[in-house]
């Protein structure tokens, strides 16, 4: 079956299955394989994407379901500009990654986080990262980015 | 131009730019021409014979390619996986080492024991042709744990293993340990568990497997943290001669030890693609590493402190059940043994240890290294005994350890069983965690807490570790079958820039920045300027990878090595062009000069010379600017700490929470701050897991997985997880040529105990003096519901 999909900024036309799944779809058809799959139950995150602006695991949808609609990956995230986004920029500066494999559905999720507006605080940021899992880093240092990082963007959203 | 960055400095990593742009490469990232597609046909049954297998049923599935069992594998001369420590009885006999076959043949010996391997022109067509595979299995009885296995008339697992037992192992010298317990004023004891646990690294380990006909070469891409010890292990496991073999250990998503074993599914992937000319993939799902990758921990111990009147430590006797599960990994059985044993001394003087381990084979997955392996199984008794000799002489926990402690001055201190401790000052560690957790202001706290309806526990945990895994001549001596040194190259190019090829593996530990600073300060070249390279066995020489917190200690110490041929061979180079002798020439910031004049050449000129040999002692002197190094440790390094955790109980729900956690690490010289805080956060909060969270459960009638998807099995989450106050407390190692010490497991060492402690304390006007791990609301509301002392708050 025909899907049509703005991927990180791009109209992309494809065929397929109707049992593929989103992630499968972004990481075999199209070769972005910055999405992971770190799980079998939806349960870890690692394979978040921004959906029409919002996270969601990439594992949970079947290809198909993104026909029409406008998907973001790790990588679509510097489409455009000359430089990191910024909530990349804020992992690299608070160490919030190590072996870096649960990072992009880090970052994905913590954009929409941010996304969301507002003042975080650490318990908020921790309550919005119930669904990501890492094994590395103890969290704290991931918390210190999405906090930073927000402020980041959402400091660009005032001055625009 | 860039700027040298050395020791001590706290760069931002250079390995992140990849990582946070989506352009990692993990082994599931590859595609090769013509890749076939493979999956693991595995046993759904914990014991039973291997029948029959129907292989026709799936090969008639469409895009089916090939399928593979045991048998093939065995007829096609290739051998099972080998066991590489040798450990003994305590009558020196060796080891019961049964054969540990890549895809089962016979008997299957738990559940998802690997029996046949189906290949596909899609993932798809391999699913389909694995759940077509039929197998006819004989039921056998199962022995599902460590009790178990060790009952009068278990059944058996092995017919020439009697009583499932591996080995009984001991330490330490048993008679003078008796004569102390005998003239004891007072013997604390404890029964403990140590629970289960899977690794789950982020990625799920995978393999690529790939033959050439046209040179006979073999290639494995795999999710490993040493790619040199799979092309020896695995090239003697298939009969592949190490030239025609190249492994490569590309961007690894974490490992924590699970990653450091050669797995049976390494060999018949590239096995297969030999077989099918053809490249074959493998990726596991998590379910799937759930019941095949390695576990971790699982030891059954019974121990006893002996006191004197002032207590004071005269003796400890521990006598543990380790379990193997159903065959002997990599390095299984030294798990429990020899990283266990040593350990039992702690930060404090005891004059004389006994420790005994039974390690048993039960109808589980393999158990092996897991972060920490072995050491935090032996300070989670440690501290618990000295918790409860506390308790049961009414002195103070912290008083206790004082007392109890090895003096800064006392060092380099001899333990009873078998190291030697270099360095350290547990005193010293445990008075800076003391001030920083503000231990003082704990009483009005808990008193704070008890307001609010909550339990309020203070926990301690004081530890050492033994890591930099090894002098190769003391590992020999233990059963070791391969050497623990390390190698390093560095190649230093025309243009005066850094590559350096080392032989451990970097999988989220940094090493990427921390060599690269190494490399920085001791040859005065730029930071950006350095490369580091690994985990490719045709661009690396040689290594042993990356475990038992070594990459630093003995890895890096071999770049040291190497730093330092290069130097001397610039010192020449330099002579020469100087026209001066080269006792005067000095090297200092990247610039060689002539001792006392302003006559100089910068490394880059050296550089230059060695490889454009123009004017050059080429009669003395090879052109070329590169030197390799090997390194083997003198002495493990002993890193070590105390850490103080503050828990609030909810006795309504039985839920913990850890309100404070302060920790101080002591692991010697320090290269970069900002990467060894987050391994200590990461370590901690995987210590955390275990204490509060993660738990392996198999069904003791059936053998089956009862933890077997990340929705059974609990692990730490943002919101579950303290922020932590850690810091570092320094005395430098004295055998390593930097100081420094490993720090990557500390955290998971110290963490548990401290946590339990805490734990114990919020309870202990219930009468609770031990509680087991994982310490889950379940567990603890049941321990409230049922404690006999009145449930209100103090
Ligand atoms: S892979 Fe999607 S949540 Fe784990
Ligand atoms: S950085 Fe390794 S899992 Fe998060």
């Amino acid at each position: 079956m025909k899907i049509e999909v703005t991927l990180n900024g791009a109209t992309v036309v494809d065929e397929v299955e109707p049992t593929l799944l989103a992630v499968d779809w972004i990481r075999e058809n199209r070769r972005l394989t910055g999405t992971h799959v770190g799980c079998d139950t939806s349960q870890c995150g690692a394979c978040t994407i921004l959906l029409d602006g919002a996270s969601v695991k990439s594992c949970t949808l079947l290809a198909l379901s993104l026909d029409g609609r406008s998907v973001t990956t790790i990588e679509g995230l510097t489409v455009g500009r000359n430089d990191l986004h910024p909530m990349q920029a804020a992992f690299h500066e608070h160490h919030g990654l190590q072996c870096g494999f649960c990072t992009p559905g880090m970052i994905m999720r913590a954009v929409d986080i941010a996304s969301q507006g507002g003042p975080l605080d650490e318990t908020t940021v921790r309550h919005a990262l119930e669904g990501n899992i890492c094994r590395c880093t103890g969290y704290q240092n991931i918390v210190a980015s999405v906090i930073a990082g927000a402020k980041t963007m959402n400091a660009a959203t005032v001055g625009e | 131009m860039g700027e040298v960055i050395g020791i001590g400095a706290a760069p931002k990593r250079k390995e992140d730019q990849r990582f946070i742009t989506g352009r990692g490469n993990y082994v599931a990232d590859i595609k090769r021409a013509d890749m076939s597609y493979g999956v693991f046909v595995r046993s759904p049954h914990a014991h039973a014979t291997i029948d029959a297998i129907d292989k026709a049923p799936a090969l008639a599935v469409p895009g089916v390619v090939g399928v593979f069992t045991g048998a093939e594998f065995a007829a096609d001369g290739c051998g099972t996986l080998p066991c590489g420590w040798a450990i003994t009885f305590k009558d020196g006999s060796p080891m019961k080492e049964p054969p540990f076959p890549a895809l089962a043949t016979g008997k299957v010996r738990f559940v998802g024991d690997a029996v046949a391997f189906v290949v596909g022109e899609t993932l798809e067509a391999a699913t389909a042709g694995a759940e077509a595979l039929v197998v006819d299995y004989g039921l056998l009885p199962v022995v599902a744990t460590l009790l178990q296995a060790a009952a009068p008339e278990a059944p058996l697992l092995y017919d020439d293993v009697p009583g499932n037992l591996c080995a009984d192992w001991a330490l330490g010298d048993e008679a003078a340990t008796e004569a102390a317990f005998a003239r004891a004023a007072h013997v604390s004891h404890v029964s403990l568990v140590n629970n289960r646990l899977v690794g789950n690294p982020m990625e799920p380990r995978a393999a690529v497997g790939e033959y050439n006909p046209g040179t006979g070469q073999y290639t494995l891409w795999s999710t490993s943290q040493f790619p040199h010890v799979v092309r020896l292990l695995m090239g003697m496991v298939l009969g592949i001669p190490q030239h025609k073999l190249r492994v490569v250990a590309p961007d690894v998503g974490g490992g924590f030890g699970v990653k450091q074993f050669h797995y049976g599914e390494e060999a018949v992937t590239t096995w297969a693609a030999g077989k099918l000319r053809r490249p074959v993939k493998w990726v596991s799902t998590r379910s799937e590493g759930f019941l095949a990758d390695r576990h971790g921990r699982d030891h059954v111990t019974e121990a006893e402190l002996a006191l004197d009147e002032n207590g004071k430590f005269l003796a400890m006797r521990v006598h543990t059940y380790a379990n193997m599960g159903g065959y002997l990994s990599t390095f299984g059985p030294n798990i429990p043994t020899n990283l266990y044993g040593p350990l039992l001394s702690g930060v404090y003087v005891i004059p004389s240890i006994y420790c005994s381990v039974k390690c048993m084979f039960t109808n589980t997955a393999p158990v092996d290294a897991y972060r920490g392996a072995g050491r935090p199984e032996a300070t989670f008794v440690v501290e618990r005994l000295v918790d409860m000799a506390a308790h049961d002489l009414g002195l103070d926990r912290l008083e206790i350890r004082r007392r109890n402690m090895i003096p800064k001055s006392a060092y380099p201190y001899q333990t009873p069983v078998l190291v030697e401790y270099d360095s350290g000052d547990p005193l010293g560690c445990l008075e800076q965690a003391t001030i920083k957790g503000d231990v003082a202001g704990f009483a009005a706290r808990k008193a704070e807490s008890a307001r609010a309806g909550k339990f309020r526990g203070f926990g301690v945990s004081t530890y050492v570790e033994a890591c930099g895994l090894a002098p190769s001549r003391f590992a020999g001596r233990l059963g070791a079958r391969g050497g623990l040194y390390e190698s390093a190259t560095v190649r230093v190019h025309p243009t005066g820039q850094v590559t350096v090829l080392i032989g451990t593996h970097n999988h989220g530990q940094g090493h990427e920045t921390t060599f690269a600073q190494i490399v920085s300060e001791r040859l005065g070249v730029p930071f950006e300027n350095v490369d580091i390279v690994f985990g490719d066995t045709d661009r690396v020489q040689f290594g042993m990878g990356t475990y038992g917190s070594r990459s630093l200690v003995v890895g890096g110490s071999a770049l040291n090595k190497a730093a330092d041929k290069v130097i001397l061979k610039g010192k020449k180079i330099a002579a020469h062009l100087l026209e001066a002798a080269e006792q005067d020439i000095t090297f200092e910031a990247g610039v060689f000069a002539v001792a006392g004049t302003d006559r100089k050449k910068t490394i880059e000129d050296i550089a230059l010379a060695a490889y454009v040999p123009h004017d050059y002692p080429l009669e003395i002197l090879e052109p070329g600017l590169e030197e390799q190094a090997y390194y083997d440790p003198v002495n493990f390094t002993y890193p070590g700490g105390a850490h103080l955790v503050e828990v609030e109980v909810d006795p309504e729900t039985g839920v913990v929470e850890i309100v404070k956690y302060t920790a101080c690490d002591d692991v010697g010289t320090v290269i970069n701050p900002m990467i060894v805080e987050g391994q200590l956060h990461g370590g901690i909060v995987q210590g955390i897991g275990q204490a509060l969270y993660e738990n392996c459960v198999y069904d003791e009638t059936s053998g089956q997985l009862l933890s077997g998807s990340f929705m059974d099995y609990c692990m730490p989450r943002a919101d579950g997880v303290p922020k932590m106050d850690v810091s570092t407390y320094s005395t430098p190692c004295a055998h390593t040529p930097m100081g420094v010490k490993g720090c990557g497991e500390v955290g998971t060492i110290g963490s548990p105990a401290a946590v339990i402690s805490a734990v114990v304390d919020a309870l202990a006007h219930l009468g609770i003096t031990h509680v087991d791990m994982p310490a889950s609301p379940n567990r603890i509301w049941r321990i409230i519901q049922n404690a006999s002392i009145p449930r209100a708050a103090e």
